[in-house]
């Protein structure tokens, strides 16, 4: 497939994107919702054979990626993913994201209907720092993993590693694969979400799919 | 600009710079209002080289009251091409690198057989004779032109607005016969408030005696201030509020203060009627009659069944949509609607709306955003195709 060539060769892959990459088997179809200026599509068309598209809010990050040759639209998760036929792509990426949509619930159903398998990657609030940190001043944390005030935070829907998975049973999505991200991108697999888990973990990424 | 000028009346068409061609004269049109149109004549420009294997050609579909002179000097006006900041050597439609063309649409009065043309059987003037077009016959008409040019598949097609919605169309009705398609500020279908400002200039024309129920030709007449008020009506869709005001605001037209009269006081007035009188010179009221009845007609959901991504179903068609923050008459909604559309069949679509204060006409303008974004797309696409850089 002529994907494959179209992208110019990047450097290295942000650490955190390298961790969802790895998850992509080649050659398939990928949705990356807000997928910036297209750093993960284009590793993904290039390295992997990937007949990528993407979603991205920004103006600056749609012209980016289509002025690079990918198919990129203006929208967001909230109101551009009702369009699609189920089962459309192999795999969808909602990275770092789903805390901002307004309706994350909806959002998460839609990612497993219209992709095989979903990859979600967010900022754990149930972290210890966090936790510790609310309790300890009183003021709504800025930690690294967060990396903004209350007012400029994107994320309106706050939620903790075992919130994510309660909400996973409650739709009927399997969890495929799930894994801790630290600051700096590396990844640790992990068998089942508990309490202990919520309290370390800053970041996860997981892969999900439906029944 | 020194280029010779005609003014509409004395040209014919044999005088016209660029190609003509007669075709349909074996298999005529069939036009969607039953009529088999053939003979007919197709006026078309192109610029650049069409390369060995004839995968390098750029069809770009002109608006309402455009024409086949995209680039170069036009011949009645004298002025550059509508487009002339598109196309050219290293442009967005880089003419060292690609094939483009553009025709006449059918109805049009530049060359291609419109109203203004004469009638075979009779060899006068068409007139309101010339049978009711839509925008899927100017498509299939363009389409015979391509057959003609032994061109199987076009690398582009492009336009904005009503050049929108032939792009649209063409990816439709012939999604095998085009690699990829740009609509920009256009629509899916016309919507009651386009549809009502239509009919408003359509009425202005109708309502000039010089008219003639459109035997104006014959009868050496022209019905210039109808299509005046038509056109200067328009125009005000074209452009926002925002435009407008930085444009003109409320100042005077060289004076200092009104006449309590009804000259033309304020500069917007002046504006208008200039661009009101300079348009009769160089364009046909009952073409204008025509495609705005053909745009008015112009509804892709219709004919499936309501769904529009059923006009797209199984297309393998590179999509780039561009729409502008600031247009009215085709709002960023239209381009959204076929977005979504496209995304419901899957498709392979690019959209951005371009934030600009220009309004409709911004399609025409030097908007670095939208010449970066479709200068990648382009590249991209022509990588795809595998077309030479």
């Amino acid at each position: 497939m002529a994907d494959g060539s179209i992208v110019p060769a990047t450097r290295a892959l942000r650490p955190d994107l390298q961790l969802i990459s790895d998850m992509i088997a080649p050659g398939s179809r990928v949705l990356d919702i807000g997928c910036g200026d297209g750093e993960l599509l284009a590793w993904l068309a290039h390295e992997k054979n990937v007949d990528g598209r993407g979603i991205e809010i920004s103006r600056d990050g749609v012209r980016a990626c289509v002025s690079h040759g990918l198919s990129v639209i203006q929208g967001d998760a909230d109101t551009d993913l009702k369009d699609y036929p189920s089962q459309a792509f192999d795999y969808v990426v909602l990275s770092k994201t789903l805390q901002a949509t307004r309706n994350p619930r909806e959002v998460l159903q839609e990612l497993a209907r219209i992709g095989r398998f979903a990859a979600v990657s967010f900022v754990n609030y149930g972290h210890w720092r966090i936790r510790a940190g609310l309790l300890l001043s009183g003021r709504a944390p800025v930690t690294a993993g967060i990396g903004k005030s209350w007012y400029d935070s994107e994320d309106i829907h706050p939620c903790t590693l075992l919130d994510f998975v309660a909400l996973c049973d409650e739709l009927g999505l399997t969890i495929e694969k799930a894994m801790l991200v630290s600051p700096t991108g590396a990844g640790r697999s992990i068998g089942r979400v508990g309490r202990l888990v919520n309290l370390t973990g800053e970041q996860a990424l997981f892969l999900l799919c439906q029944g | 600009m020194a280029a010779p000028t005609l003014p509409l009346a004395e040209i014919s068409p044999e005088t016209l710079p660029g190609h003509r061609v007669a075709l349909g004269g074996d298999a005529p049109l069939t036009l969607d209002c039953g009529v088999a149109l053939g003979p007919y004549t197709v006026a078309w420009q192109s610029w650049g080289t069409l390369n060995a294997d004839k995968s390098n050609a750029i069809l770009v579909c002109h608006a309402l009251t455009g024409d086949q002179y995209a680039a170069g000097p036009h011949p009645v006006t004298g002025r550059e091409g509508w487009w002339e900041i598109m196309i050219g050597p290293g442009k967005v439609l880089d003419t060292d690198r690609f094939y483009v063309l553009c025709a006449n649409v059918l109805g049009g009065c530049m060359g291609t057989s419109g109203p203004a043309s004469a009638d075979p059987a009779t060899g006068r003037p068409y007139g309101l004779n010339f049978p009711v077009i839509t925008i899927g016959d100017m498509v299939r008409a363009q389409a015979m032109l391509i057959d003609h040019l032994g061109i199987e598949r076009l690398f582009c097609v492009i336009g904005g607005s009503m050049g929108g919605m032939q792009a649209l169309e063409w990816a439709s009705k012939y999604g095998d016969r085009v690699f990829a398609a740009v609509p920009i500020a256009a629509t899916p279908r016309h919507s009651a408030q386009n549809i009502a400002f239509h009919e408003v200039g359509r009425q202005a024309i109708m309502a000039d005696p010089d008219w003639c129920q459109g035997d104006y030709h014959s009868l050496d007449k022209r019905p210039r201030r109808g299509l005046a008020v038509a056109r200067m009506e328009a125009h005000i869709t074209y452009l926002s509020e925002a435009a407008l005001t930085r444009k003109f605001g409320r100042r005077l037209q060289g004076r200092d203060t009104v006449t309590y009269g009804f000259d033309a006081d304020f500069q917007v007035e002046s504006y208008l009627r200039h661009q009101g009188s300079t348009f009769v010179e160089r364009f046909d009221a009952n073409s204008y009659l025509y495609i705005t009845r053909a745009m008015d007609y112009f509804d892709m959901a219709a004919e499936h069944g309501g769904v529009l991504a059923e006009a797209f179903r199984n297309t393998g068609v590179r999509f780039c949509v561009i729409s502008f923050t600031s247009d009215w008459l085709y709002p960023t909604v239209e381009s959204r609607a076929i977005v979504h559309a496209l995304n419901a069949v899957a498709a392979n679509v690019s959209f951005m709306e371009i934030e600009t204060d220009k309004g409709h006409d911004a399609f025409l303008l030097d908007e670095p955003e939208m010449h970066r974004t479709l200068r990648g797309f382009i590249e991209g696409a022509a990588r795809h195709r595998g077309l030479p850089g």
